[in-house]
């Protein structure tokens, strides 16, 4: 069973200070959602009021069509997996797995057999009777979603849990954290401040800033379609040209800034008109070398640095007025590198580029 | 063992680990196991001293089970079976040091709790400063305090004959009310710190995550907070036991005029009684008793010694 999770203009304020900020926002039934955000932009405590650790301190969390308030944690159809997974050091594999059903007075013998399905389900099967300390760091990752799922809950909410795990770990558990929700067939909501997590995991994104949503929408929207100078800078890499619109025609916009005009296209949702204080954004994969016949969005630079990183080249450039671009270019095996210092021109297509309104960017 | 000496010095510098090692030996023999020594000494010898000091050093002057035989049977014209008096105080002090024990932890471990995982900060401060500083009081001055409190005529009695709970007054000392709750307030500190330590290390994850999995207030102390707590919760209860079976101060000023501490009655061999061989026998009876009573809990709950210290 999975169910629907409704905010309706929820605010959480400690003292005088606005964690989150009149958020509205409907998370369907049986859907992967990431909350993507810097820390401190208020995502936890969204996840602890949909979790019950925290009241709202206006507006409504409603679970399954149900308003929560006055509900607590152990009342609430979710789980949640705690970042440090929070498993109980003083209980074996199984026991900790099978807390919910103790709880609910399940006889032992029940209680083990749905352990022992749960490590099927989770790919650790015969660990049942070790303790937690006896786990590596992945396997303990997999008792707190076991943990978790054991309480048969119809949402439930992930804290950062592979932030402690190595590169190569947390990439298979992103694969497998997908999969176990497949199979669970329940409502996941996740919380990260890597965007590698939320891109490759989630149905939908909602990227976040200082205690409000800038953006909900699937993975290559919010990358490709960037609604926010925020969200453009804040989820994966983007070079940054601010200055002034001239004009917009035919939903590319035309804007002056210190490295000339660059031409980009405009967003559909929150559209600039000639006059505004705007920011171009590329990718540094949209940026190519230029032919010579390439006029458009046409930059002479010199490079400053190159970085090998396997599958890419990453070179950063500079402009005669001092910018820094920076350019990844695949590895195909064939590319020749370039020195440093020398000159070359690069360019990126209007479609490859984004014309936002400036506002507030991520920090480095 | 050579390796552990050999870091020691090589941390330390030599001067200082020699010095460190000399004050612990000094302090460990000088202080605990010489006068135990002699009180084990003692405890085996006649009272020649004080009935006929010409026999001291004599072919009289042997080892003998008589101070042992005398706390179990009496002395020889004892019409009773045991020495009914002298072994009655004993196990009724031993269950009410026990009592004293689980009553102190059943109020120490929410204040321990409250302080270590609910209270923040400031508050918690302002608490553990509440709880300190009647200890600046000389333990003499509280035990008088208690005996004001509770007499008959004192405060509590005052307050309940106002406001008309009590037609009579109670006489709480001679119901050894006083003797308890003395007793207890005496020794709360020493349950508190150890459970507080512990508890105050436990992850709040670690709470919070059983309360979503659906648990209630009691499962999740139950489960574990306790569990987790058990090393301090057995270090306040080995330290308010040990402490309260061997009081002094409190039974003599707190006592009923009936009733008699196990510790009152080695006081009376050393002191008036000067029977000193007498009296280390007795010592020696409480102090085993109560380690290896300790011991037997411990084994019980599955305690290991090492968990005492942390």
């Amino acid at each position: 069973m999975s169910a629907d999770v409704q905010l309706e203009n929820v605010w959480v304020q400690f003292g005088d200070f606005v964690a989150v900020r009149d958020t509205s926002l409907t998370i369907q039934g049986g859907e992967f959602f990431s909350f993507l955000g810097p820390s401190g932009c208020g995502k936890t405590t969204l996840l602890r009021a949909i979790s019950g650790f925290q009241e709202p301190s206006r507006g409504r969390v409603l679970i399954g069509g149900k308003d929560m308030a006055g509900t607590g944690p152990n009342q609430r159809p979710t789980a949640l997996i705690f970042q440090n997974l929070a498993l109980f050091p003083l209980m074996s594999v199984w026991e900790n797995i099978s807390f919910a059903l103790e709880v609910k007075g399940v006889n032992k013998s029940v209680r083990r057999k749905k352990a022992d399905e749960l490590l099927e389900l989770v790919a650790l099967p015969g660990q049942g009777d070790k303790m937690v300390d006896e786990l590596s760091g992945g396997q303990k990752q997999r008792v707190a979603v076991a943990r978790a799922l054991c309480a048969e809950p119809e949402v439930l909410l992930l804290d950062e849990p592979l932030s402690a795990l190595d590169l190569k770990l947390r990439q298979h558990m992103r694969t497998e954290l997908r999969a176990i929700q497949q199979r669970a067939g329940i409502t996941f909501i996740y919380i990260t401040h890597d965007q590698g997590e939320a891109l490759t995991m989630s149905d939908r994104v909602a990227v976040m800033r200082q205690g409000t949503i800038d953006q909900v929408s699937d993975g290559t929207i919010v990358y490709d379609r960037p609604e926010t100078a925020f969200v453009a800078s804040f989820v994966g890499e983007n070079n940054a040209f601010p200055g002034r619109v001239i004009e917009v025609t035919q939903g590319i916009a035309s804007v002056q800034t210190k490295s000339g005009v660059l031409h980009a296209e405009v967003s559909a949702v929150s559209p600039l008109t000639s006059g505004d204080a705007g920011i171009v954004f590329v990718r540094p994969e949209s940026v190519r070398f230029a032919d010579p016949s390439a006029l458009q969005n046409r930059l002479e630079v010199t490079v400053a640095n190159q970085e090998f990183e396997g599958h890419f080249w990453h070179l950063v450039l500079q402009t005669a007025e001092g910018s820094v671009i920076r350019m990844s270019v695949m590895n195909d095996g064939e590319r020749e590198t370039y020195e440093i210092g020398s000159r070359i021109a690069v360019s990126f297509t209007a479609q490859g580029a984004i014309a936002l309104a400036q506002g507030e960017l991520a920090a480095e | 063992m050579a390796v552990w000496f050999r870091r020691f010095l090589a941390r330390n510098g030599t001067m200082l680990s020699l010095y460190m090692l000399a004050a612990v030996a000094l302090w460990m023999v000088l202080m605990i196991v010489l006068p135990q020594l002699f009180m084990l000494d003692f405890s085996f010898r006649h009272n020649w001293q004080q009935i006929d000091p010409s026999r001291m050093g004599g072919p009289d002057d042997v080892y003998t089970f008589v101070n042992y035989h005398f706390l179990a049977y009496g002395s020889p014209n004892n019409p009773d079976p045991f020495n009914v008096v002298d072994v009655t105080v004993f196990f009724r002090t031993i269950i009410a040091a026990i009592f004293v024990t689980l009553f102190d932890l059943a109020l120490c471990y929410p204040i321990a709790y409250y302080l270590a995982q609910v209270a923040r900060g400031g508050k918690a401060r302002l608490l553990v400063l509440f709880l300190i500083i009647p200890f600046w009081i000389n333990e003499l001055l509280r035990a008088f305090a208690f005996r004001i409190l509770f007499g008959e005529e004192g405060t509590i009695n005052a307050i309940l004959l106002s406001i008309g709970v009590l037609d009579q007054p109670i006489d709480f000392v001679r119901e050894d009310v006083a003797l308890y709750a003395g007793l207890g307030y005496a020794y709360i500190l020493l349950m508190i710190f150890p459970i507080y330590n512990v508890v105050e290390s436990l992850d709040k994850n670690q709470i919070e995550a059983a309360r979503d999995l659906g648990a209630s207030w009691a499962r999740i102390h139950r489960r574990v907070v306790i569990p987790f707590a058990k090393p301090g919760i057995s270090s306040g209860c080995t330290m308010v036991f040990m402490l309260s079976a061997g009081a002094l101060a409190a039974p003599q000023i707190l006592g009923g005029p009936s009733s008699l501490w196990f510790t009152q009655i080695i006081y009376q061999w050393f002191n008036t009684g000067s029977n000193w061989p007498r009296g280390s026998a007795y010592a020696i009876v409480l102090m085993l008793s109560c380690v290896l009573l300790v011991l037997a809990i411990m084994r019980i709950f599955k305690v290991k010694i090492g968990e005492i210290g942390r």
